[in-house]
């Protein structure tokens, strides 16, 4: 429930955002994502699931978790190893919102605004991030690359107003007053 | 405030007891605190003989729908000789709801021993436990928690030396609001997108890779090891006497305009009135509850009188017209802007839709921009109208209830507050016509 979306779906890709890929003189070269433990965490999720396909998002979190972001060669690489065409494979990623198809700021920041955390004052919050990471706009990477501030859907935390995450940590109770304690404390 | 909060002495904690406690998260002192007992219970009793207690118990399901828990693993068919299985769903993103969160932060053996039984009980030798991709605390204790009983040899092919083979997996969603509707949740474990299937047939048949599958929610399999080790007489105890359809204890998650917000678990049937008032503590100085939606965001809002006349339990609910859910308490005072909060609904709703009907990705899209047009001043009454048209166009007309659920708050809305929509449009502003128009 959250990615680079805005709230009716549309994508912003950050500013920096770039494919890279194979065919173009003086790109870089993919490195694949599946050698060693994590190849070895692939084949043990295998053995969980009577089909190739179930592992399917897990190997897209482990890309992810590897690259920061989901590329189509990422894409193409796990299609392979589960038997499955990219194009499939880029369906599934483009369904789900925590899979990042381009790049994203070095902190990634996710901000509930859904009613029960809108009624607490959430867009309060949004609107102190986006002042003091200097992103000025949702969705959109921060110009010193270190920030990209998103609104998500429900993070499931109503009680802790209001509740974002940083990339992959979960921090509760945040208010405007908190917010230049936090981004220092992320460095 | 800190959370868990001290418990209320009005609570009746079964489920909740451990929450705050570290030392009940690892193992060995899950043990300690009767961890365990019950998993070696059922893996001595014949799996119908704990489908009997379940049914006896009157345990129902605390996602949503509350189905009864006993009868649905009756579907499940012993001896077919295909394989089958149980999902947990630990998708938890129905706005309002955070109690399966603490139950898997806090309590993860007791998920892992209720999926356990769970799946033993329906002739299953593998559990998926599927946590929605941003509960990453949870996912790091059930991810640890399992490690432990494997290590332990209370999972494996031969759980708790008995021989009996049971596997339960952790499974890491992406982000997608529809994977809790429970054929969505089998596609995307699949490694599909997550569309919600058109039922017939019902997962009982054909679910999980087509075999037959059970999906119970976290807050219904952790009862389970207290129904087992305590018996289905005790657990019909809780509850209001008048209605022996809703039994046991419930956990609430409370949120918006109040107190204190948090998780408090309650019998069934407690009133309304002193769950808000004695153990949330009110509303926030000078300020009046004014809305009160008490189970999700999907089930329709509540006039605070309505809600104080409201027992917590199935019936209760349904009598002061709306339902149960899955026991996320929403409060909004009367500070608040009502139709912009219905309006922000709308739009997690729009959001979430798979897109796969068309009344719902129409439908939810549409209402959104309306109520938004309305909450900027630029409203008709005509909109109104529009607004209850489309959504009964989205109501019983879709694969699954998410467009429902977007209508559902928008006609209650209108229904009992429409005087702060009118409001607003009575307000509308008047556009400045340019001078060479006019």
């Amino acid at each position: 429930m959250s990615a680079a979306h805005n709230e009716m779906g549309e994508m912003h890709a950050p500013a920096h955002a770039s494919h890279s890929g194979h065919g173009h003189a003086g790109e870089e070269v993919y490195v694949k994502v599946f050698t060693g433990t994590r190849k070895a965490e692939l084949d043990e999720l295998l053995t969980r699931y009577p089909t190739k396909m179930a592992a399917l998002l897990p190997a897209l979190w482990i890309v992810q978790e590897e690259r920061g972001w989901v590329s189509s060669e990422g894409m193409a690489e796990v299609a392979e190893l589960l038997d499955l065409t990219p194009a499939y494979v880029k369906g599934v990623v483009s369904f789900y919102t925590m899979y990042h198809q381009h790049p994203v700021g070095q902190h990634f920041i996710q901000v509930c605004t859904t009613s029960p955390c809108n009624v607490c004052g959430a867009e309060d919050v949004v609107n102190a991030l986006l002042k003091h990471t200097g992103c000025e706009e949702l969705g959109v990477t921060s110009p010193d690359g270190k920030y990209t501030v998103i609104e998500v859907e429900c993070l499931g935390a109503c009680g802790f107003n209001t509740p974002l995450m940083v990339n992959e940590k979960f921090i509760e109770s945040v208010t405007p007053a908190s917010v230049p304690a936090l981004l220092a404390s992320l460095g | 405030m800190g959370f868990p909060h001290s418990p209320h002495e009005r609570e009746t904690l079964v489920l909740s007891k451990y929450f705050g406690d570290k030392d009940a998260i690892g193992l060995e002192g899950w043990r300690k605190r009767g961890g365990y007992v019950a998993l070696e219970k059922a893996l001595k009793m014949t799996p119908a003989e704990i489908v009997g207690i379940v049914k006896e118990s009157g345990l129902r399901g605390r996602g949503g729908a509350g189905f009864p828990t006993g009868v649905k693993w009756s579907f499940m068919k012993p001896g077919d000789g295909k394989p089958h299985y149980l999902c947990c769903n630990a998708d938890e993103s129905e706005p309002g709801t955070f109690k399966d969160r603490e139950i898997m932060r806090w309590t993860p053996h007791a998920l892992v021993e209720g999926c356990a039984i769970g799946a033993y009980a329906i002739g299953a030798e593998v559990a998926y436990i599927y946590i929605r991709g941003e509960y990453t605390e949870a996912l790091e204790k059930m991810n640890a928690a399992c490690k432990e009983a494997y290590a332990a040899g209370i999972l494996g092919t031969n759980a708790m030396g008995t021989g009996k083979t049971v596997h339960v997996y952790v499974h890491k969603g992406a982000g997608a609001y529809i994977c809790g509707e429970e054929t969505a949740l089998m596609n995307s474990l699949e490694g599909r997108r997550g569309n919600p299937r058109i039922k017939p047939p019902f997962p009982a048949v054909a679910g999980l890779f087509g075999q037959p599958t059970t999906i119970n929610n976290v807050e219904t399999l952790v009862a389970v090891p207290h129904i087992l080790v305590n018996g289905a007489e005790w657990y019909k105890k809780f509850g209001r006497p008048d209605n022996p359809k809703s039994t046991g204890t419930k956990l609430f998650s409370v949120c918006g305009n109040i107190q204190k917000p948090g998780n408090y678990e309650v019998t069934l049937g407690f009133p309304f009135k002193d769950f808000l008032y004695d153990l949330c503590g009110g509303p926030l100085p000078g300020r009046q509850f004014r809305a009160i939606i008490p189970g999700g965001i999907s089930v329709p809002i509540q006039t605070r009188e309505e809600a104080e006349n409201s027992p917590m339990d199935y019936e209760g609910f349904v009598a002061n017209g709306t339902m149960l859910g899955s026991g996320g308490v929403i409060v909004i005072d009367d500070a608040q802007n009502l139709v912009k909060q219905i309006a922000r609904a709308a739009r997690f709703f729009a959001h979430e839709s798979c897109a796969q009907c068309t009344q719902c990705r129409e439908g939810t899209a549409w209402t959104t921009k309306i109520l938004e047009r309305i909450v900027a001043g630029d409203g008709t009454h005509e909109d109104l109208e529009t607004l209850l048209e489309i959504g009964e166009n989205m109501t019983g007309k879709t694969i699954c209830v998410l467009s429902d659920s977007c209508a559902t708050p928008v006609a209650s809305g209108l229904q009992k507050f429409r005087g702060d929509f009118e409001a607003l449009i009575k307000k509308k502003k008047v556009h400045m016509v340019p001078a060479a128009v006019a």
